[in-house]
């Protein structure tokens, strides 16, 4: 079967050393290689002279960071200030409007032809997908990047379906980035009032007497318990009728959330053995959603998912239980609750060292900062990501993307990421520039193959797929 | 009644003789056998395409009074069977439903009621209707579950840009657009540094791609592919079969099938759209020639549309659909399910054609008797599948 995985993977999952300890100079590395998209020509240095500890720390509170270069370069992405408002009448109605005077006979391609591109939702998806690479590629608040990656994964949304499209530059900007240190509860209950979600998961249409189960589901399943969690069919049912009348104002015109008394469901409910009496409201949700927050199982299921996309695809159990119990110490405080996987004794084992296997995004945008490249136009590498199978904003389902090797190891997917090495190296990559006597210099810090003798083997090779 | 087909058939001579064959099998006749793999191609229209207007019931009055404006007239319709006819542009695939290797399967579907094209298709691919949580596609399930060592690196390919949800999963499916791509650009050089770093088994399907070059093969038999971009995936799909590089399943995917305006009938966009995609099939069906004996390529889409035509002369998001399935062991010249029935009482949710084929039996017939998937549980989780289920739509 994963023919891919049997000797090159065996090969990519050797650690590279032997030694007990990290070496100072390897300590920078992997704190740039997992708490940040890997190292720029000179990062390491700037590490080590810092102080591993002290760059964390900052990296810790994104705040303290000032990102002023970065924040220009998006100034000229029009849509990232705009609220689903200002976006919907911009990039919604045209397409309302084309419906309505599509002619007979014409097909939906051909009508969608007659909007100028910058006025089509793509155009919304596309200023999101730029700045998201953009941001990965040069912003000083690092950390940030990887735990918003982490986070707008976690809980999923697919601009491929319908409104989300021009529901998701909220969603990131209001909803997920200025929670994502903040504490656990905030986020869960911002997601679940967020239009995005509300329609990505099908509860903006669910009300009494039409359930949809859907947000009942994947709250519990992805993004609080875990599939083992322990709720029942029943469970789902009777949550699902919780969050009735939970949904979208206006939808069509870029309303937020509200929720709607006519729509809910009034009789008892009784979920996860917690009762709610006849004619509760908005606070049963709620309460349901404070309960998950704090529940055991979520602070197992986020610790082990946090362990396995900043350690390891099978961290140790005992991390994971040590993560989990500072979750639930701290209320869900998610800024103490990364800080216990960096602080621990296994996210410096050297067995872990270089052994993780990159996502596509996470391999694109690394060589991209071992480089050096400037990107001018971040749209050919969005496509670029589409190719090695890692499409921002691009999972259809709500597992969002693996955080697991296995998932993106095989053939195709590796003859792109080859292919893309070679291009870049190469300065071919469009909208990218690569200065040739960078490329010339490029040093990834490990001992590369004899084979590897061109800046473009380099960055195709095993041993820079791992981080 | 002509019950040989030439798929089957390495001496077509005597069919010919017999002046039974349609015109265009003629070539065909002449075609040597090759016996190799057995291969499933699967093509998606991606938009929930009108199976009441590609298949229909004509002898329904119900049909007629609910489409004013967008229904196929009665003598526009191709026979199939005293019942349902089939849309005028699939002119180019009846000669197959009269040599009976084209079967219809309608009212087939999901028995999830969305009307999201997104959870549809996600249904659909995962093959757990109603489960969203399912991480792998069901076509990739199945061939793990038919996993042997000698398999070939080139079993299972998507002709699309990214690997589809159904072959999700699998670890041992590629996906491509263009098979003459497939493979590291930068010389023979740097292709061998490749396979120094990696080892060169990371390289079967790559390596076995350039030592077949199935793009040399042109297409046989006169067969002529539209120039659109099913053609294309066909095209290339037929030349992996043709140069024997052991692939299985195939998968492709068509969109332009969401008509909520302007449909139109015998004529129209929905017409140019059908024509276009039966072209296309019937090309690959006469490109392969005999070879089709080991193929079998079927249609699916995530949903029907519904059975009253809407306010814009167009029909809106439905349920059940119809299925195509052409090739080798397929019993065709029929139009398989149990017809539910128009009339408003026989409708799902008072609007759409009802669902009384779940497409995981016509899947589940295709899976154990084209490529021998034995553990049909494991390939439909949650799902009671089995023999007592299926059609019999493949001998």
């Amino acid at each position: 079967m994963k023919r891919f995985l049997t000797i090159p993977i065996a090969l990519l999952l050797l650690g590279v050393s032997g030694t007990p300890k990290l070496t100072p100079r390897q300590r920078a590395d992997h704190a740039l290689n997992r708490l940040a998209f890997g190292a720029r020509p000179g990062d390491v240095d700037r590490v080590m002279a810092e102080g591993v500890d002290a760059w964390i720390n900052r990296q810790l509170h994104p705040e303290s960071i000032a990102d002023r270069g970065v924040d220009a370069r998006l100034d000229q992405y029009a849509t990232l200030k705009m609220s689903d408002a200002q976006i919907f009448s911009k990039y919604y109605a045209p397409i309302l409007a084309a419906r309505k005077a599509k002619k007979e006979g014409e097909s939906d391609e051909e009508m969608r032809r007659r909007i100028p591109f910058d006025q089509r939702p793509q155009h919304v998806v596309a200023e999101l997908n730029a700045q998201r690479i953009i941001r990965a590629a040069d912003s000083d608040r690092q950390l940030n990047e990887v735990m918003v990656d982490f986070w707008m994964n976690h809980f999923n949304v697919f601009a491929g379906k319908g409104l989300d499209r021009v529901l998701l530059t909220s969603y990131e900007r209001d909803t997920i980035r200025p929670r994502i240190w903040g504490n656990f509860e905030d986020l869960l209950i911002a997601t679940a009032k967020s239009p995005a979600m509300l329609f990505y998961l099908d509860n903006a249409r669910s009300r009494s007497g039409a359930l949809n189960e859907n947000y009942a589901r994947e709250i519990m399943e992805l993004h609080t318990l875990g599939v083992d969690g322990g709720y029942t069919q029943q469970d789902v049912t009777e949550l699902a009728r919780v969050f009735t009348g939970w949904t979208i104002d206006r939808p069509r015109q870029g309303g937020g959330f509200v929720f709607r008394p006519m729509l809910h469901d009034n009789a008892p409910k009784v979920v996860l053995g917690i009762r709610f009496p006849a004619g509760g409201g908005m606070n049963e949700g709620e309460r349901m959603i404070h309960f998950l927050a704090h529940h055991p199982k979520t602070a197992h299921h986020l610790a082990l998912q946090l362990c396995q996309r900043l350690v390891a695809d099978d961290p140790p159990k005992a991390l994971v239980d040590r993560v989990a119990k500072r979750f639930l110490d701290s209320g869900g405080d998610l800024r103490q609750t990364v800080k216990a996987v960096i602080d621990s004794a296994e996210f410096w084992d050297p067995k872990f060292y270089r052994a993780k296997v990159k996502s596509p995004f996470e391999y694109a945008v690394s060589a991209l900062r071992a480089i050096g490249a400037r990107v001018d136009d971040p749209l050919p590498l969005a496509r670029e990501l589409q190719k090695m199978g890692e499409p921002l904003y691009g999972a259809q389902p709500p597992t969002g993307y693996s955080d697991k090797a296995d998932a993106w190891i095989n053939e195709g997917a590796m003859l792109n990421r080859m292919n893309f090495a070679l291009t870049l190296a190469a300065n071919k990559m469009p909208g990218v520039r690569v200065d040739e006597q960078s490329a010339a210099s490029l040093d990834i810090g490990v001992d590369m193959p004899k084979a590897a003798s061109t800046p473009g083997l380099i960055l195709g090779s095993p041993e820079f797929q791992r981080q | 009644m002509i019950n040989r087909r030439i798929f089957l058939n390495s001496s077509g001579l005597a069919l010919v003789a017999g002046g039974l064959l349609p015109n265009v099998f003629v070539k065909m006749a002449g075609a040597a056998t090759t016996k190799g793999k057995k291969t499933l191609v699967a093509v998606f229209q991606r938009g929930a395409v009108d199976g009441l207007n590609v298949i229909v019931p004509y002898a329904e009055k119900a049909y007629y009074d609910a489409r004013p404006n967008i229904a196929v007239a009665r003598n526009d319709v191709l026979e199939l069977d005293g019942f349902f006819g089939a849309h005028p542009s699939l002119a180019s695939l009846m000669p197959y439903f009269k040599d009976k290797s084209l079967a219809v399967v309608h009212a087939v579907g999901s028995p999830d009621s969305t009307r999201s094209h997104f959870d549809a298709q996600d249904f659909m691919e995962s093959g757990t209707p109603g489960v969203k949580s399912t991480e792998d596609g069901f076509l990739a399930r199945a061939i793990s579950n038919t996993h042997d060592q000698a398999a070939s690196p080139l079993r299972a390919v998507a002709l699309s840009p990214a690997m589809p949800r159904i072959l999700s999963g699998s670890g041992s499916a590629v996906a491509m657009t263009n098979i003459a791509q497939f493979g590291v650009r930068g010389g023979a050089q740097v292709s061998a540094a490749f396979e120094a770093m990696y080892g060169k088994q990371s390289f079967e399907a790559a390596n076995l791609l350039k030592s077949a070059d199935p793009t040399k093969l042109q297409p046989e038999n006169g067969a002529q592919y539209p120039p659109n971009p099913l053609g294309n995936s066909l095209k290339q799909i037929a030349q992996l079969i043709k140069s024997n590089v052991g692939l299985e399943v195939a998968f492709t995917d068509v969109g332009g099938w969401d008509t909520h305006a302007g449909e139109g009938g015998a004529q129209g966009q929905l017409a140019n759209n059908l024509r276009n995609f039966s072209d296309a099939i019937a090309a690959f069906t006469r490109d392969l020639g005999s070879r089709m004996g080991d193929v079998v390529l079927v249609t699916m889409s995530e949903f029907g549309r519904t059975v009253r035509e809407n306010g814009n002369r167009g029909t809106d998001h439905g349920h059940a659909n119809v299925m195509l399935a052409i090739g080798g062991g397929v019993k065709g010249g029929k139009v398989y399910g149990r017809w539910p029935g128009l009339g408003a009482e026989h409708l799902f949710e008072g609007r759409d054609v009802a669902v009384t084929t779940d497409f995981r039996d016509v899947f589940g017939e295709l899976l154990t008797k084209q490529l021998g998937v034995a553990a049909l549980k494991s390939v439909f989780p949650g799902y009671e599948a089995g023999p007592s289920k299926w059609r019999g739509l493949i001998a």
